[in-house]
């Protein structure tokens, strides 16, 4: 008799376990219990429990102080990661098409990359001062590197068929770049993005913390001073939280946009 | 010109295709040098079809490639046809972009005089009407070379080149798309060049067949054939055939 072959999942059962929100729900949850009976046991004030953190953040969201910081540490994550996206993006296209410039300037990525943020972070406050677009500049500084070496490596892995054919019927440099290169480097702008937003915003709030009298960093540092730990944790929750909702509503709608033609196989 | 109803561009010699290449050699991974080509030299009158045939690695792509200037390291020259001076290819692969549309596919190498152009006629006669708005993954290699086809003829060239444009087809197919090569390529003051390693390919499209030795690449001679496309019927072409095999046997 020839073996009997069956599909792996069985049809009539059906959890609320199997779907992904269902697990990722329970999955906080667990995250949350764990936290609540550490926090009881330990009846401390440097771990509070989900309630008090809750509280910590009311108040302040009440005040109109944490939107106001929040803001503002938003307002610098998104000018340094269009900065360093575009600088970056820039320097990796022209390094990964240019082997020749890579040889020189290859050097100098790896330098910057393995400069500590918080040297550069200082030196950017004492040469430019304790001003908006220092702070800006050398969140901007920390993550360009990183930029530069995925998009390099995406740069290098271009199609040649494509861009002899565009040579061929003359696209010129705006339309090949825009229509031809870009495109193939869609997967390296999402690398780059995704993990470039995370590194930015941690980066910002040590830029906060040493130089600005403003943002989540800054509150930070002053609850710290208190010794207030649900306010410290009220903070970074709620930034998270931002970020978490920019995540859904723009960087993935934006990606099923750019990968459409992906998604429609024959 | 063997085609009576094909539309030529006024005559002259500047506005043929000539083409000269000597001592074309590639340098290999281990570092030796390669002699691709010896010596090939022929030209095309405007407006004609020409084909160059010969076993694999005799420098046919080679040729197609200076011919397109993706390859300026040669020795010899290039005379492009007059008229619009633009140049277009049909790769062995169809190379269309796979995030952009059919329509945009075609639309992306028009030149900046042509931007408007309704390629509705164009997409009609090469059954593309209803693919416009496909990605190109969604279509069959038939289709995909269609595509690049549309997307050559719609720059109206005065020069195109085809790589093999049929390789990997079933005979149906690659039999189609030659009628349709052929129907859109009279309709056209083009002159075509193309490269092939299969002569009934050659006997149904060409004016002037250019056969090539084997490595390093000369020409073995070139043969023109006088009867307009439209009325070489299977009997002349099984004759043509017969007879191309015997002046210039192996390559069948």
């Amino acid at each position: 008799m020839a073996p009997e072959r069956s599909g792996r999942r069985p049809a009539a059962r059906s959890r609320w376990t199997d779907q992904p929100a269902g697990l990722t729900a329970l999955s906080l949850a667990i995250l949350l219990a764990v936290w609540w009976i550490a926090a009881d046991l330990a009846a401390s004030r440097v771990l509070p429990t989900p309630a008090a953190v809750l509280a910590a953040g009311w108040r302040d969201l009440e005040t109109g102080e944490m939107p106001f910081h929040l803001a503002m540490t938003l307002m610098r994550v998104f000018a340094a990661f269009v900065l360093a996206m575009a600088i970056g993006s820039a320097i990796g296209i022209a390094l990964g098409l240019k082997p020749r410039a890579n040889r020189l300037f290859d050097p100098w990525v790896i330098l910057f990359l393995n400069i500590p943020a918080l040297v550069i972070i200082v030196l950017a406050y004492i040469w430019f001062g304790l001003n908006e677009a220092a702070a800006i500049g050398a969140i901007a500084l920390n993550k360009i590197p990183n930029v530069i070496v995925t998009i390099r490596e995406g740069a290098r892995s271009i199609d040649r068929q494509l861009s002899e054919m565009a040579a061929v019927y003359r696209f010129g440099r705006w339309r090949t770049l825009r229509h031809v290169i870009l495109p193939q480097l869609q997967p390296y702008f999402a690398a780059a993005s995704r993990s470039g937003i995370s590194l930015i915003w941690k980066i910002a709030l040590v830029v906060e913390l040493l130089g600005r009298s403003n943002g989540v960093g800054f509150q930070i540092n002053l609850y710290f001073q208190l010794f207030d730990v649900a306010a410290i944790l009220a903070y970074t929750l709620a930034f998270v939280a931002v970020m978490l909702l920019i995540e859904f509503l723009l960087v993935q709608p934006f990606e099923a946009h750019s990968t459409r033609w992906r998604s429609r196989p024959a | 010109m063997s085609n009576p109803s094909k539309p030529t561009p006024p005559a002259g010699a500047a506005d043929r295709l000539d083409v000269l290449i000597r001592d074309k050699s590639f340098r290999g991974a281990d570092g030796n040098t390669l002699n691709a080509i010896s010596e090939i030299a022929f030209s095309a009158e405007a407006g004609s079809f020409t084909t160059l045939i010969g076993p694999s690695g005799c420098g046919k792509t080679t040729t197609l490639r200076i011919v397109l200037g993706l390859d300026r390291d040669f020795e010899g020259h290039v005379q492009l046809p007059g008229g619009s001076g633009r140049t277009a290819a049909v790769f062995q692969e169809p190379r269309l972009l796979p995030w952009r549309s059919v329509e945009d596919n075609i639309r992306l190498a028009l030149p900046a005089e042509l931007a408007g152009t309704d390629l509705e006629p164009l997409l009609q006669t090469l059954g593309l009407g209803e693919m416009r708005q496909r990605y190109p993954a969604e279509l069959s290699l038939g289709l995909a070379r269609r595509v690049a086809l549309a997307r050559a003829f719609a720059i109206e060239p005065s020069l195109l080149l085809l790589d093999e444009p049929f390789v990997s087809l079933d005979e149906d197919t690659a039999g189609r798309l030659r009628r349709l090569l052929l129907a859109v390529w009279s309709a056209r003051p083009t002159t075509a060049l193309m490269v092939t390693h299969n002569l009934r390919e050659a006997v149904e499209l060409s004016d002037r067949i250019v056969f090539l030795t084997p490595r390093p690449g000369r020409v073995r001679g070139i043969v023109d054939l006088d009867r307009p496309q439209a009325e070489r019927d299977l009997v002349w072409r099984q004759a043509r055939i017969e007879a191309l095999d015997a002046a210039y046997p192996g390559v069948l």
